[in-house]
């Protein structure tokens, strides 16, 4: 499980049909300090998180076990909104 | 698993359920020689790791529902020890 920055949005309105009713997010890996950490993908938004905002992710098959039904072609989903990231 | 260092706490409120009421703490993964090797992981604790600890994290989904349950669906990450001490032989 990663942190990652909502960079943007993406629209499929032709998909695997177990994939419909979630929003595409394109995330961007980043750290702690912002420093972007991997390449930008895009991820099921189970959260309703918006573009700017701090998340983290899960990957592989817990991506599509994040979803319901969870027999999807999904390898990536953002599973919660960062509120604060307390590194002291 | 792979050996990291508790670096500090992830606050989330907005989160898919299998998160809930679980701590999450944001690690550094270390070389066995302790050194960070650049990769971070989010991880659900387990053994009441705190920040500082040298933890074990289990990193693979069918573990991490064998500890946490069949509700911990979408965790991938948990942290399932606290290292006291690492000896490395060559």
């Amino acid at each position: 499980m990663y942190l990652g920055r909502v960079i943007g949005t993406c629209v499929a309105t032709v998909k695997y049909e177990g994939m419909q009713g979630y929003r595409l997010l394109i995330v961007e890996p980043v750290d702690d300090e912002g420093r972007v950490t991997g390449d930008p993908h895009v991820a099921v938004d189970v959260t309703q998180a918006g573009p700017g905002e701090t998340v983290f992710l899960v990957g592989s098959r817990e991506a599509a076990l994040a979803c319901d039904p969870s027999f999807v072609p999904v390898d990536a989903a953002v599973v919660g909104i960062v509120d604060a990231l307390d590194v002291p | 698993m792979k050996l990291a260092r508790v670096l500090g706490t992830v606050v989330s409120t907005i989160k898919h359920p299998a998160f809930d009421h679980r701590t999450l703490l944001y690690c550094d993964v270390l070389t066995p020689a302790g050194d960070p090797d650049g990769q971070r992981i989010i991880a659900v604790d387990h053994v009441q790791a705190g920040v500082g600890d040298t933890v074990l994290i289990l990193d693979e989904g069918n573990g991490a529902r064998q500890i946490l349950g069949p509700t911990a669906q979408p965790v991938r990450a948990v942290i399932v020890g606290i290292v006291d001490e690492v000896e490395l032989v060559r």
